[in-house]
């Protein structure tokens, strides 16, 4: 499954490049059409951002999609698990289905050749159009950090044709290409193979189940994750979607009744018996976000908890984190990444090497296995990602001649180097840079809380800058108010209000400063939900908005929108106000009524770029647009470190 | 996962007379004709628990524990058997064997209790929460016979005396005051209530005897508090009365261990980043209190005491009195009887006479035999017991190799192993020691039977 959806991401991952990002799909195409030929690179590219009204399909795909969805599987009836056998919901989305179904197949064609035969044209193509330098080390890199699996069978040998596979990873992981280096080939045969296995798995598995992508939330989360980095995109996610749906559709007509995607048996058991958690029940949750994964409740909480001493595999100190992340003891993109950290660290310190295996691979395998525990919990931020590639990187680069303590204390010593530079030394600078953009008789504006924009407003009341403080807040976080009170303990002359009275105070605030969860590398700002309104207002106001945010959360994934990634919040959390009992119009529905209700608690937003006037980071002050340049240029440093 | 488990077997109880004595010791006192212990053991074998610390009182005790254990759990659970002195407490107990305790955190597990709540939530609430003690709290257990009694209601306002008042925070995570009895006056602290702000009094609710404290913390108080009798009456109320104002020695933070060794601006470092992680966290109100009023941390101490709240459907009774001991009977063979361990079933089945009906919820042992036309109903009869004719034994319990006479009627009674009833005995609501006879004819009410010890 995961070799699948790899595959599958891949070439799209190719096209969404740093310059044209709105080009995505129109580059599969004419390359699925002539998938051996040596296509010029300049026909193609010019081609594709001229034709930008084409770039549409995408999220029509996902519409489509949707639509279809919608029609052929009525909402209500999710959780039963018997069919659907009415004529009428199935008949529009197969309509649908056939109305565009041809590109889609086209896609899903497109690919499965790729990876059965690779295509050499696709490859030139992108090198010489947008990818000039190469790392040589990229490809080890990936191959590493990817799957244990993928580490394993890098010795397979058979250079011969997936070279511009593994190309492809390498420019979708912004590492432009030029040494053809043997690891790269033997890399992209194996991913070759894996996709040709995967897209013969697939067809059995799609016409025996359909399954949907939310159903195999375990198992897509972490390769979105684990590989976004270098892989996905969020075109590719979204395409992906799309194609996953696609395919399944398919099937879909030949199966007259259409499945659920959750309660299949065989998949959900799949993927309960791969998981700790129980898959919470899918209940009401809005159509356009069925595929997020579903948030764990507090109900998985006491289940976990039973479990705590059976999961003797899991080292105590990275349950814990986990218990923390689950029960939203730990909340904020630094925190969960410096506790995951030094539950790695204690993890490793407490390690020893099994007989008969070698400590690179199998703690690798066994942070794997933390890491998907962790994402079970919660799904993992960006920073977290990259964490963790990091320190697989590391693992992966341990000189097999060192003994097991030394390589254990050179592991904890790279983490807590991370930590420090990454995170504590990063957020130093920040604020030195920050803090010169506040002057004397500024108004702040700030939302939510993030720790890093604490800091800087505390720092710059600690060089004696006389400014005011707006602190807007949200349900149902009311995060500012944490932060509030330690400003106003510090002695800041803070002002705090809801977002929804944002335009209200716009208008005599100066600055705007804001927190990320993560910056992609089209500039797109992934933050808290509710950080788009706050900018675009601030955009509309013309007041600057300066994003604060670490190195190491910039991610060369591209998203343009909040929906195909994101993280669903417990939906209960907005239809309750804490502490009011007079306010609970929605406690006493009866269950016919609330399948009437759906209950929508997203947790982040992405804002475009250009609501963004400049982005603080460790590297300096630097607009939105040179994300990827960072991204590029850092990375090398940032996997040596 | 770093836990010890400690198990609290008890020895002689007091409030188990008529049923335990020497041969029998509490730990080993049938429930359901399974030794009370091996429900504790059962679950924590369920729990992947496997290393075990039994604590027994009396040296004689411990062998006659120590034997059934090495029979029953021969190659599943590894379990080492302590015997301590009779008389030093529950507190002592732990006290006496406090240097074998070297994980990081200790569970303790009363041997009486009988409960389905999973070790393991309790656990991993301590954890989640670093705690210094956690305790498991769970709601009283309706007591009585089903039909209530000529005397169910006046026990009922008796017992409601013996249990806890418990003060809750509003998130119902922190324990914030404990009292075993209720006194004419509670005495809370004001610093705990001003920091919460609110606390919920309950007295629903029930210590079930299973704590989760950190070593360093108990060791600690063991050693420096050595009057302190009992974990439930003396230590878990002193922990919880000082979890704002705790001595500087409980709360040996790990900081500063961890980065000794590097210079000082990595602990500026650690500084910044436990910075980070506080202010990310949900702050309870030890932290909130613990905080100067400028905002930084400060040298106050604290120490948190959780309580992990079983739900209510789940269930927990420790066997401290006759009627526990006959409401367990009766659950487990009853409502509860998922918590029959499979090696519990019923032996090969029985001889029973011509026209004996036994009722559902019974549980017969293995080489019983019954004589005509007898009426058993709700009770558990033991192994090798031989009961005549026309006898009926209702909401009772017969432990092993007992003789029941022709034409007893038995209600509402334990008896013990080796008892004989001669003919025509009528017992209701009472206890027969082991090895009693009871002489033909007579008949008994509510009253406790036991040989004369010597």
């Amino acid at each position: 499954m995961d070799a699948r959806r790899m595959s599958r991401a891949v070439p799209r991952v190719r096209q969404v490049g740093f310059f044209t990002p709105n080009t995505p799909v129109q580059q599969p195409r004419p390359q699925s059409a002539a998938p051996s030929s040596e296509s010029p690179p300049l026909s193609d590219s010019p081609a594709s951002n001229s034709l930008s009204p084409v770039m549409i399909p995408p999220p029509r795909h996902l519409s489509d999609n949707l639509g279809g969805r919608t029609a052929a599987v009525p909402v209500p009836g999710r959780e039963n698990s018997g069919e659907l056998p009415t004529v009428g919901s199935y008949n529009p989305s197969e309509s649908v289905l056939w109305l565009d179904s041809p590109p889609r197949s086209r896609i899903g064609d497109e690919e499965l050749s790729e990876g059965a035969e690779s295509s050499l044209g696709w490859y030139r193509r992108s090198n010489s159009a947008k990818f000039a330098s190469s790392l040589p080390s990229g490809g080890f890199n990936l191959s590493t950090v990817k799957h244990p699996e993928s580490v394993a069978a890098v010795e397979a040998k058979n250079p011969l044709p997936g070279k511009s596979e593994a190309q492809k990873e390498q420019a979708s992981s912004s590492k432009p290409l030029k040494a053809k280096t043997t690891k790269a080939e033997r890399r992209a045969l194996q991913e070759s193979q894996r996709a040709a296995k995967a897209a013969s798995k697939a067809e059995a598995n799609k016409s025996g189940t359909a399954g949907g992508a939310p159903s195999s939330k375990p198992m897509k989360q972490p390769p979105l994750k684990k590989d976004g980095p270098p892989v996905a995109s969020s075109i590719a996610a979204s395409e992906r979607i799309g194609v996953d749906r696609s395919v399944e559709k398919e099937r879909k007509k030949d199966l007259p009744p259409p499945r659920k995607q959750f309660d299949d048996e065989s998949r959900g058991g799949r993927a309960k018996r791969r998981s700790v958690l129980n898959q919470p029940e899918a209940r009401n949750r809005v159509e356009l976000f069925r595929h997020l994964p579903p948030h764990k409740n507090g109900t998985q909480l006491p289940y976990l908890q039973s479990k705590f001493f059976e999961l003797h595999e899991k080292h105590p100190a990275v349950y814990k984190v986990g218990l923390q992340y689950l029960a939203g003891d730990l909340s904020g993109g630094n925190a969960r990444c410096i506790a995951m950290l030094q539950a790695f660290q204690e993890a490793i310190r407490d390690y020893s090497t099994p007989p008969e295996k070698t400590l690179t691979r199998d703690l690798t395998s066994k942070i794997g296995g933390f890491v998907s525990f962790l994402i079970e919990c919660r799904p993992l931020s960006m920073s977290m990602g990259n964490a963790i590639r990091f320190l697989k990187s590391r693992i992966a680069r341990l000189p097999l001649t060192l003994s097991e303590s030394e390589a254990k204390t050179t592991l904890c010593s790279d983490i807590d180097r991370f930590i420090n530079e990454k995170i504590v030394l990063a957020d130093k600078v920040i604020l030195r840079h920050a803090a010169t953009k506040i002057r004397d008789g500024d108004v702040l504006l700030t939302y939510g809380s993030s720790c890093v924009v604490e800091m800087i407003l505390l720092y710059a009341h600690e060089l004696g800058k006389q400014f005011r403080v707006v602190v807007v807040d949200s349900h149902p976080m009311l995060e500012g108010q944490k932060l509030l009170r330690r400003l106003v303990v510090k002695g800041l002359s803070c002002i705090y209000t809801q977002l929804n009275a944002i335009s209200y105070v716009m208008h005599e605030v100066t600055r705007v400063f804001l927190g990320a969860s993560s910056i992609f590398s089209n500039g797109t700002v992934y933050s808290m939900v509710g950080t788009a309104s706050v900018a675009m207002v601030a955009h509309a106001f013309r007041v600057p908005v300066l994003v604060c945010c670490e190195a190491y959360k910039f991610h060369e994934r591209v998203q343009l929108d909040s929906i195909c990634f994101n993280e669903l919040g417990d939906p209960d959390a907005i239809s309750k106000v804490p502490g009011r009992v007079d306010v609970n119009f929605l406690d006493n529905l009866t269950d016919k009524q609330k399948e009437n209700l759906e209950l929508l608690n997203l947790k982040y937003d992405a804002t475009p770029s250009d609501y963004i006037s400049v982005i603080v980071t460790d590297y300096g002050m630097i607009p939105p647009t040179s994300v990827p340049v960072i991204v590029r240029e850092y990375r090398k440093e940032y996997l040596l470190i | 996962m770093d836990f010890q488990v400690v198990v609290l077997a008890g020895g002689n109880s007091k409030n188990l007379t008529p049923l335990v004595s020497k041969e029998l010791p509490k730990p080993l006192l049938p429930v359901a004709n399974c030794p009370v212990l091996n429900y504790v053991l059962h679950q924590l074998e369920q729990s992947n628990l496997k290393d075990l610390i039994v604590v027994v009182e009396g040296e004689d005790a411990a062998l006659l524990v120590g034997a059934w254990i090495s029979g029953t759990f021969i190659d599943r659970l590894h379990v080492e058997i302590a015997a301590v002195p009779e008389d030093i407490g529950t507190a002592g107990a732990l006290r006496a064997i406090s240097h074998h305790l070297t994980a990081k955190d200790i569970l303790v597990v009363s041997g009486d209790l009988v409960s389905d709540v999973p070790p393991g939530a309790l656990a991993a609430t301590h954890r989640r929460h670093d705690a210094a003690v956690t305790t498991m709290l769970c709601s009283i257990p309706v007591s009585g016979p089903l039909e209530s009694g000529s005397s169910g209601g006046k026990d009922k306002a008796k017992k409601l005396g013996r249990y806890n008042i418990i003060g809750l925070d509003p998130s119902k995570q922190f324990l914030l005051h404990i009292a075993t009895e209720i006194e004419k006056d509670a005495r809370i602290s004001k610093r705990i209530l001003h920091a919460v702000g609110q606390m919920e009094m309950r007295s629903d609710l029930m210590d079930a005897h299973m704590y989760a404290f950190k070593r360093s913390v108990l060791q600690e108080v063991l050693d420096v508090k050595d009057t302190f009798q009992s974990l439930k009456e003396d230590v878990l109320p002193y922990l919880v009365r000082s979890q704002l104002k705790s001595e500087a020695l409980l709360n040996r933070t790990p900081q500063g261990e961890e980065n000794s060794t590097e210079k000082v601006s990595s602990q500026n470092n650690q500084a910044f980043i436990s910075r980070i992680l506080a202010n990310a966290s949900t702050p309870s109100f030890h932290g909130i209190y613990s905080e100067n009023p400028d905002g930084s941390s400060s040298t106050r101490k604290t120490h948190k005491c959780c309580v992990y709240i079983a739900s209510s459907s789940s269930y927990c009774v420790r066997l401290n009195s006759i009627q526990a001991f006959m409401d367990i009977n009766r659950d487990v063979t009853g409502d509860a009887d998922h918590l029959l361990s499979p090696n519990n079933i019923i032996g090969p089945s029985p001889k029973l006479g011509t026209k004996t009906t036994v009722g559902p919820n019974c549980r017969l042992g293995e080489g019983s035999e019954m004589g005509d036309k007898c009426q058993v109903k709700r009770s558990i009869i033991g192994r090798h017991c031989r009961i005549g004719s026309h006898v009926k034994v209702v909401n009772s319990v017969v432990m092993n190799h007992v003789t029941i006479g022709d034409g007893c009627i038995i209600q509402g009674s334990v008896i013990c192993s080796n008892v004989q009833l001669q003919e025509r005995v009528e017992l209701k609501d009472c206890q027969v020691g082991a090895g009693f006879v009871v002489t033909a004819g007579s008949e008994y009410k509510a009253e406790s039977l036991a040989k004369k010890e010597k």
